[in-house]
């Protein structure tokens, strides 16, 4: 294998897994040592600007952050339960007991760049393109059809899960940087917008289209089957208070969770979950599957619905065809039927939340946007720039429904753009991201994080008593850590962006490192192809989605091969090290927003 | 040296031996000695070779003298036995404990310090009596408890890291231990475990008293030019004579050889080691040959390392005294006092 170059951003950027598999690329483990400092304003601060959102994604985030923190792999046959850190409950943490951070935040520039952008939809790309564009003179407007801020965040996630409070806090701090909201305002012409002379238009206006399921029964049901997405902002309005006693949620998603979840508070008493496909396959995350199932919402699955039952006009209930499922040659699912007679559940309401869809009525197909063949606009993935060079589309309405992390990754992207499009520069040349490496070494055996691993599993974030939760929908349901477990969890952390970072030329292979390292990361051997490599590595590197740290040839002729795997960044290896030729190096890397950062040097210096 | 343990997790996939320990059992409490010190290699490859041979932590005593060697112990094996005996007197204190014990594994280990000064007399006698032990000198060739003056086994003419010249000759601890009758003698270097590991294995079946003299450098006092105990000048003068590659019935053949190339000794007890030859003519059962051959690879400047040594029928004192198969500690009074019946009769046979 060549020697790896640590100096490709990337390289260390992977090992930082939780980071690396963010969207917006959140510095965490920076963030989580703040909290573990008590430190929460700071540890607030480093969220703001990184994901927009700290208090709302704390609570709602898709946290696909926690699938690849490398603490869930550490554990495995460690402990009885391996699981990764609480890396979203932290943030929340961090929102929770932060004092006031206002003072910290970007002021509006009193004299304006002059330029105007519109944001269609105030959900949370729209929001983050005006929190990016805002401070730097732009003047940012953002219509909404809705009279409040947020879009999706509060129309369609329930009360119980998000308090109102959190979404007003943290949507005022952007509409506080002289951005105008023009709420109730629909959009029903994209040429009419674009004929109002803005220099660049974002598109943010959601997936805001639900699946229907046109099986027998569908018309005839009508006034007792809602569509999950509309029904659930009409909870939200205010304009839907209650709900039949018997409820069927059709779709394994987390719109239908919320739906579920929002029965059982309006008067559903008996609530079902049911699903097509097998309840491992569920689009929904692990953790709300779990939050439903407790409270008392069974999930039925391999359940294809066959016909809405009604009589003299009212739904009475639906029928199932039971099926399991058979994978081809090629691992695409196919449901067979098992034959077994139909299922039939009473109900009285249905709610169908079984997909969303994009929904572009108001563009005009000769507006110059084009769009593909499913109907969606055809938008580069990099710039989120569409086929009309100053209109640009984030969020669900670029490539469909994802989640809100993605959503303020667009947001950046998408503000990255305007700013260089308006300043006259390429938009596809990408601005690297800021990264510093610096020795955390303060002494012979003192290190400026804490290196001492946490034994402890992962603490459980607790409920408040259903008996409450359950009557009130308003009532959140998750207390949130206190200070105490909060700093517990966040020593889980093992701190994967301090690196190991290997000098060969001061190394003279006494082996202390790999005699010390508790995971036996390390192995000095003749050097090979990766494929012969990695079997022979003083423990198996099996995880070919981590990469084996290479050196270059030592004094023996030998290398270093250290397999980032499941390094518990410990240290310990550079406290042996007689030489420093290991030295634990913080890696911190900060995504480039808009501003002057973003544009190319050359126009820097002009 | 480390203030925080060693963190308990491990690697997902670490293997379990046949009596269900992984390698990390045997560890001991984390190391005080300078980082990069030669002794904890020692200490992890005694560590991997007692988790390969399902040895039963219970069943081994690890004895030591005074000095950054003899703290060692404590690095490893944490449920095992221990002993930190006087400076030099480790022998003497293994000898009782494995007479009054046959049924342990003993483990002595000790620096060149004291074995080769102050402990000289009792490694010589632990040795000629065939105390059926495996006997580990770490020579670093320097006192480094004491910050780095020569020490008996550093080699005449090498330099001290102030640049002082050794006028003394060197105390050759293998020399000494054939002859003095040690029946399996070996020599390594604490920065090739591949050697190292297989060895200390050999030398734990081994019934007599085996020696070996692992090279580990100093990092602090003794690990730099002119320095004849260096990682860089061990690196460069090691001649191994053989590689121990396989023991039969503990391990798998990890190459195969052309005819030839194997030297095969079968032990006491049936087992048979297989040294992969690297040196062409090397007999390791040759006690003479072996002796004259170090002599002239040491005139040479090399530092000759292998399984030097070999007694194919060892004995070991238990044998010499010819002692009851019983561990003595076990006998009670009823097995040891004949009885007032028995000495009448014998009284009488006197008489």
């Amino acid at each position: 294998m060549k020697p790896t170059d640590i100096g490709v951003p990337d390289y260390f950027h992977k090992v930082v897994d939780c980071q690396w598999a963010c969207p917006a690329h959140t510095p965490v483990p920076e963030y989580i040592r703040l909290i573990a400092a008590g430190r929460y304003g700071d540890a607030y601060m480093v969220n703001w600007w990184s994901n927009v959102f700290p208090g709302i994604l704390g609570r709602t985030c898709d946290r696909p952050c926690e699938p690849a923190c490398r603490r869930g792999r550490v554990e495995e046959r460690n402990t009885e339960k391996a699981e990764p850190v609480a890396i979203c409950r932290l943030k929340r943490v961090a929102a929770d007991y932060k004092e006031d951070i206002r003072g910290r935040l970007p002021k509006a520039p009193k004299h304006k760049n002059g330029r105007r952008v519109a944001c269609v939809g105030a959900g949370p790309a729209s929001l983050t393109v005006a929190r990016d564009l805002a401070p730097l003179g732009y003047k940012v407007t953002v219509f909404d059809q809705d009279p409040r801020a947020g879009g999706m965040i509060w129309s369609q996630i329930p009360r119980f899960r998000l308090p109102m409070e959190v979404i007003d806090e943290e949507v005022d701090y952007i509409l506080g940087l002289d951005v105008e909201f023009r709420g109730g305002t629909r959009i029903d012409s994209l040429k009419q917008l674009m004929a109002e002379g803005y220099d660049a238009i974002f598109i943010g206006c959601g997936a805001p289209r639900g699946r229907d399921l046109d099986v027998p029964g569908r018309q005839e049901a009508a006034a007792n089957i809602h569509v999950g997405i509309d029904w659930l902002s009409s909870v939200s309005f205010g304009h839907v208070a209650s709900i039949g006693k018997r409820v069927i949620v059709l779709g394994g998603g987390n719109t239908a969770m919320d739906c579920c979840r929002t029965s059982r508070r309006l008067g559903g008493d008996d609530v079902k979950v049911i699903v097509r496909s097998g309840f491992e396959e569920m689009k929904a995350s692990p953790w709300e599957k779990e939050d439903a199932m407790h409270e008392g919402i069974p999930i039925l699955n391999y359940l294809v619905p066959k016909a809405f039952i009604h009589e003299n006009g009212r739904l009475t209930g639906m029928t199932f065809e039971k099926v399991r499922a058979e994978y081809d040659a090629k691992g695409r699912r196919k449901l067979i039927p098992t034959g077994e007679p139909d299922q039939h559940f009473e109900c009285d309401d249905v709610l169908v939340a079984v997909g969303q869809e994009n929904a572009f009525p108001w563009i005009e197909r000769d507006a110059g946007i084009e769009f593909d063949q499913w109907g969606m606009p055809v938008v580069d993935k990099a710039t989120l720039q569409s086929t009309v060079p100053n209109v640009f589309f984030g969020g669900d309405a670029a490539f469909g429904p994802k989640n809100i992390i993605w959503a303020v990754a667009h947001g950046h992207d998408a503000a990255v753009s305007i700013d260089k499009l308006l300043n006259g520069e390429d938009v596809h040349e990408r601005p690297a991201p800021g990264v510093s490496l610096v020795s955390q070494k303060m002494g012979i055996h003192e290190w400026s994080y804490d290196n001492d691993v946490s034994l402890a599993n992962r603490y459980q974030v607790p409920w408040r008593d259903q008996k409450l939760t359950l009557k009130d929908i308003k009532v959140e349901v998750e207390l949130g850590f206190d200070q105490k477990s909060g700093f517990a969890e966040a020593q889980r952390c093992l701190n994967c962006d301090v690196q190991t970072v290997f000098t060969g030329k001061l190394c003279i292979e006494c082996d202390a490192c790999v005699d010390i390292c508790p995971m036996d990361c390390i192995t000095f051997t003749e050097n090979a192809e990766e494929a012969d490599l990695r079997k022979r590595l003083n423990a198996p590197a099996t995880d070919t989605s981590q990469d084996l740290y290479v050196s270059d040839a030592l004094k023996t002729g030998r290398i270093m091969a250290k397999d980032e795997d499941v390094c518990l960044h410990c240290g310990l290896c550079a406290e042996r090290c007689p030489t420093g030729a290991w030295d634990m190096q913080k890696f911190l890397l900060q995504m480039t927003h808009a501003g002057p950062a973003c544009r190319t040097p050359a126009r820097k210096a002009a | 040296m480390t203030y925080l343990a060693k963190p308990k997790l491990h690697h997902p996939t670490l293997a379990k031996n046949q009596i269900g320990y992984t390698r990390r059992d045997y560890e001991g409490a984390i190391s005080t000695l300078c980082a990069g010190c030669g002794h904890d290699s020692i200490s992890a490859a005694i560590v991997q070779a007692c988790w390969e041979l399902d040895i039963e932590p219970h069943r081994v005593a690890k004895l030591s003298g005074i000095g950054c060697s003899s703290k060692t112990p404590t690095y490893f094996l944490g449920n095992s036995h221990g002993f930190n005996s006087v400076h030099g007197r480790m022998p003497s204190v293994v000898t009782g404990a494995n007479l009054a014990n046959r049924e342990l594994i003993y483990l002595g280990v000790s620096g060149d310090g004291d074995s080769a000064s102050i402990g000289i007399g009792q490694f010589a006698h632990c040795m000629r009596r065939g105390v059926n032990m495996l006997y580990i000198v770490e020579n670093n060739g320097v006192y480094g408890l004491t910050k780095g003056q020569f020490s008996a086994t550093a080699d005449k003419g090498s330099k001290s890291k102030r640049g002082v010249t050794n006028t003394d000759e060197p105390v050759d601890m293998i020399g000494l231990a054939l002859m003095l009758g040690a029946t399996f003698v070996a020599r390594s270097f604490s920065g090739d475990k591949k050697q190292l590991v297989p060895l200390i294995r050999a030398a734990i079946e081994h019934r007599g008293a085996a020696f070996i003299d692992v090279i580990s450098p100093c990092v602090a006092f003794n690990n730099h030019p002119g320095s004849t105990k260096s990682y860089e000048f061990v690196r460069q003068h090691n001649e191994a004579v053989n590689r121990l590659d396989f023991i039969e019935g503990r391990s798998e053949i990890t190459a195969d050889y052309a005819p030839g190339e194997i030297v095969e000794v079968t032990q006491h007890d049936g087992s048979v080691l297989r040294l992969r030859k690297l040196a062409p003519d090397y007999d390791p059962t040759n006690r003479v040959k072996v002796m004259n051959y170090l002599q002239e690879r040491a005139a040479e400047g090399e530092v000759v390392t292998g399984l030097l040594y070999i007694k194919p029928d060892s004995a070991d004192l238990h044998q010499y005294l010819n002692t009851v198969d019983t561990p003595l500690n076990q006998l009670a009074e009823r097995d040891l006092c004949p009885g007032s019946v028995m000495l009448e009769r014998i009284n009488a046979a006197l008489r």
